[in-house]
């Protein structure tokens, strides 16, 4: 069989979304906000919640992320998503809220609006995307960079005396009685994209229950902060950050 | 018995050159192009069109959504 006879529309097996917009991504090749968008912008169509879904993009590479979701969108104040996120939940219960955040963005000058919202039980799904480096900015050490990890502003490493230890924000959130679904995935492989869905999908489900707050943390890439290829820092982020930031849900209820 | 073919179209344009789609087929079909598009990229493209199997691995880790998968079962 010709390969001209097997490129039909009746034959797609697997096709870019609807709910994903036209426009080109303005990310570097290879970088995991795009599998993540795409990761949720399918679950917004297997739910058919495009025209009930509000996100809320934060300050940092996915800053424009409301270029590219065909859905309602806010932008927030640095590291604040979760503080519009809980207003736009609040006055619209029945909409599916979820903000979008980076490190440098949840889990440095956001800490404090994350953690009163999880503990609050805030109604919204959270992902937070962990590349362990301020991608935007030029790829400076951010509150998750590993310990000896080289970032512009830590040319010989990350130093514990001087820089503490790397953060792991996903197990602090666990212990929140407000959460009830948090869990750390990763979109390197076929099979973890897979996986993401599902817990994307879950996340969704549980706010629609009123479960409470649903946290999915994405451990990624940044090939141009990392200074790797991309398919280099797929490697380098299974060697060095799934040791120390382990895949799996933390918590189910 | 059945046999399975695929085969995968490209945006081209919208293709980065990544890479990520060549790591992850399993039977080795895709290729970067010598060629480059319009912003530089040398973009990915079906290498072995014969291997394909339709799996649409490549499709779910494109970080830029540019392929498109088609699947056929062919009774032989």
């Amino acid at each position: 069989m010709d390969v001209k006879d097997i490129i039909k529309p009746e034959n797609i097996a697997y096709k870019k979304t609807d709910v994903l917009t036209d426009n080109i991504m303005h990310y570097c090749p290879g970088c995991t906000h795009g599998v993540i968008h795409k990761t949720i912008a399918e679950v917004i169509e297997e739910m058919d919640i495009q025209d009930k879904t509000i996100g809320v993009s934060p300050v940092g590479c996915s800053v424009l992320a409301y270029n590219y979701l065909d859905i309602d969108w806010q932008q927030a104040a640095h590291g604040r998503a979760p503080a519009l996120a809980t207003a736009a939940k609040r006055l619209m219960p029945e909409k599916y809220v979820f903000t979008y955040q980076g490190d440098g963005d949840l889990a440095s000058i956001g800490t404090a609006e994350i953690m009163h919202a999880c503990n609050r039980g805030e109604n919204i799904v959270v992902f937070f995307v962990n590349n362990a480096i301020y991608g935007m900015t030029g790829g400076q050490m951010a509150p998750t960079t590993l310990v000896g990890q080289k970032t512009s502003t830590s040319p010989y490493g990350r130093d514990v005396e001087l820089n503490g230890h790397p953060l792991r924000i996903t197990e602090l959130i666990a212990q929140l009685p407000g959460t009830s679904y948090v869990t750390r995935q990763s979109a390197e492989t076929p099979g973890a994209v897979r996986k993401l869905k599902k817990a994307v999908r879950k996340a969704f489900e549980n706010t629609a229950q009123r479960k409470g707050t649903s946290f999915v943390e994405i451990v990624g890439t940044c090939a141009s902060g990392w200074k790797l290829s991309p398919v280099k820092s797929n490697e380098w982020m299974k060697e060095n950050m799934f040791p120390y930031y382990p895949l799996g849900v933390m918590k189910d209820e | 018995m059945a046999k399975i073919k695929g085969a995968i179209t490209v945006d081209t344009e919208g293709c980065k050159g990544c890479g990520l789609c060549v790591v992850a087929c399993p039977t080795n079909v895709i290729g970067l192009a010598r060629e480059v598009n319009g912003k530089g990229y040398n973009y990915a493209y079906m290498e072995q069109a014969d291997k394909c199997i339709g799996c649409s691995s490549c499709g779910l880790v494109c970080p830029d959504s540019v392929i498109t998968v088609y699947k056929v079962k062919m009774n032989a």
